[in-house]
């Protein structure tokens, strides 16, 4: 059992169980602060002099071509990489340590672990955390009911249809605990009904459950939904080209939303950036 | 189609091509046909019937240089689980111990290690050590390679989604690359299984006073043809139930496959 994360087993869990205030003691400052920060892979500069700033509970999508460094950057912000230059704090952290411990990460595929059962697999992080199964099963029970889960805790992953997974992926990254989100292309690999059907219930995750979150997409349509800010990144090395405010709050009523003419201008908007700093 | 039929669709194939052949057998070895073919003495080419005739009049024989020879393979395993899945931890979790050894290993799988056997006769003795040596020197390899070709093939997309999730080198171990490492290990078992009947009898061939192997050379010396094929046929059930117990075994772990 570890116990170096700097909030306590207990706050955490009141936090992932949707109290209305993070809990005391927790980091209050959950915003993330980006300056100057580059990155490179050997001689390949995948970030250059990136400035990004996401305030505590906002959702900021970033939006890049393809093999830009969205994915670098997100590791960067969840501590699983040391940046070369620049400075990155998150949640008052700026160790790669202090992030690990401050962010949830949610990989493109889901990873769901094929020898748990949907509820273990939801529940991973209170098991790393020492919580015996039988309580980390109650605990995670609780969230499969409210996120329309209910009935398929002892599914195998295989069971499940593809949204379904990502639902308990999402669940896994919620139950951490953790005051950040990085997510990665959370809904890249779904079919278009599911997908959009997947972004409403994100929503409605994140009205409940609000977080600090950082959404990488390639899907312009789903980071203007779902953000309050978005940044179009150029392509390698990635640096900002334009920074977008969403033109309506994430609703749970996604079609309605996408559709209204200063939801498609700012579409507009993106994809010319998008396009300006493609090469 | 109920699952009695799946499984007769699947067995009865296979067990009617068996039957005809031994059918096909009995009728060349009994009519001196196969004999004649071979330019050999009749007696000297059994038929299945004669085969099973010996098998029943030395079942207690048999028996007990079976059990000789099952003892050797089944001690041999065991101490070819234990090293070769310790040596695969070991090196997946060292990258000096992974970076020493590894290349060594790899080379060595080119070394007939059967034929050591002889000079494992010399130290040991004419007892089980010198069998339970070499058993559990060939079983080693691919017990030891598969598990830890196994353990490498963790996606590393899980590892840092489990950092993330505060999980522990540990935690990282049992519950993500132990798992994908089991299917891996068990194919290595069945493999090593397999391999184990051949090292037995390739031990006692090298020097012993009991075991099928040993049976196999005095039978073959003094021209107790039915009763070699008999032993043949009983390592070989042996050999094929212990293959048979570890896919049982692997279907009741390995669930998710």
């Amino acid at each position: 059992m570890r116990q170096d994360t700097n909030m306590p087993t207990a706050e955490a869990r009141d936090f992932a169980a949707g109290a209305a205030s993070p809990a005391p003691g927790a980091a209050t400052d959950t915003s993330i602060a980006i300056r100057g920060l580059g990155h490179s892979y050997g001689d390949l500069q995948t970030i250059e002099r990136l400035d990004l700033a996401v305030p505590a509970r906002a959702v900021l999508g970033l939006v890049g071509p393809s093999g830009c460094g969205k994915s670098t950057l997100l590791e960067l912000i969840a501590g699983l990489q040391e940046p070369g230059q620049g400075e990155l704090v998150v949640g008052g952290a700026s160790s790669s340590q202090g992030r690990l411990e401050r962010c949830a990460y949610m990989p493109q595929r889901d990873l769901l672990l094929p020898w748990l059962s949907a509820i273990d697999n939801a529940a991973l992080a209170l098991r790393n955390r020492g919580i015996g199964r039988r309580q980390a099963r109650q605990e995670a029970g609780e969230l499969f009911e409210r996120f329309g889960l209910g009935g398929f805790e002892r599914a195998t992953p295989a069971e499940l249809s593809g949204g379904m997974r990502q639902r308990v992926a999402f669940l896994r990254t919620l139950i951490a605990g953790k005051p950040v989100l990085a997510l990665d292309e959370p809904f890249a690999s779904l079919d278009a009904i599911t997908r959009a059907e997947m972004q409403g219930w994100l929503a409605g995750a994140l009205e409940t459950q609000p977080r600090t979150v950082v959404l990488v997409t390639h899907d312009v349509e789903e980071a203007l939904y779902l953000s309050d800010r978005v940044a179009v990144l150029s392509s390698r090395p990635a640096r900002v080209v334009e920074e977008l405010n969403a033109p309506a709050p994430r609703s749970a009523a996604r079609d309605g939303t996408v559709t209204t003419p200063d939801f498609v201008t700012v579409r507009e908007q993106a994809m010319r950036a998008l396009r300006a700093g493609t090469k | 189609m109920t699952m009695r039929g799946r499984a007769m669709g699947r067995w009865l194939p296979p067990a009617l091509l068996l039957a005809g052949l031994i059918g096909i057998w009995q009728v060349a070895a009994s009519t001196g046909v196969l004999a004649d073919v071979l330019n050999l003495e009749d007696f000297l080419v059994p038929s299945p019937a004669e085969i099973g005739e010996s098998l029943w009049q030395s079942r207690s024989l048999l028996a007990e240089n079976a059990w000789v020879t099952l003892k050797e393979m089944l001690f041999g395993l065991g101490c070819a689980l234990v090293v070769g899945l310790g040596f695969a931890v070991a090196l997946h979790l060292s990258e000096l111990l992974r970076r020493a050894f590894y290349p060594l290993i790899v080379a060595s799988q080119t070394v007939p290690i059967i034929v050591v056997a002889p000079i494992l006769v010399v130290w040991f003795g004419y007892g089980i050590w010198p069998k339970l040596a070499i058993v559990a020197l060939i079983c080693f390899f691919p017990l030891a390679l598969n598990t830890l070709d196994g353990l490498g093939s963790v996606d590393p997309e899980a590892t840092k989604m489990m950092r993330t999730l505060d999980a522990s080198r540990r935690q990282i171990f049992w519950r993500v690359e132990a798992p994908t490492a089991l299917p891996f290990a068990f194919s290595g078992a069945k493999i090593a299984v397999a391999f184990a009947a051949i090292a037995a009898v390739f031990g006692e061939w090298a020097g012993s006073d009991s075991g099928l192997g040993h049976l196999m050379l005095q039978d073959n010396a003094q021209l107790e043809t039915a009763r070699l094929f008999a032993a043949v046929v009983v390592l070989s059930a042996m050999a094929i139930a212990l293959v048979g117990l570890v896919a049982l075994a692997e279907r009741r772990v390995v669930t998710w496959r």
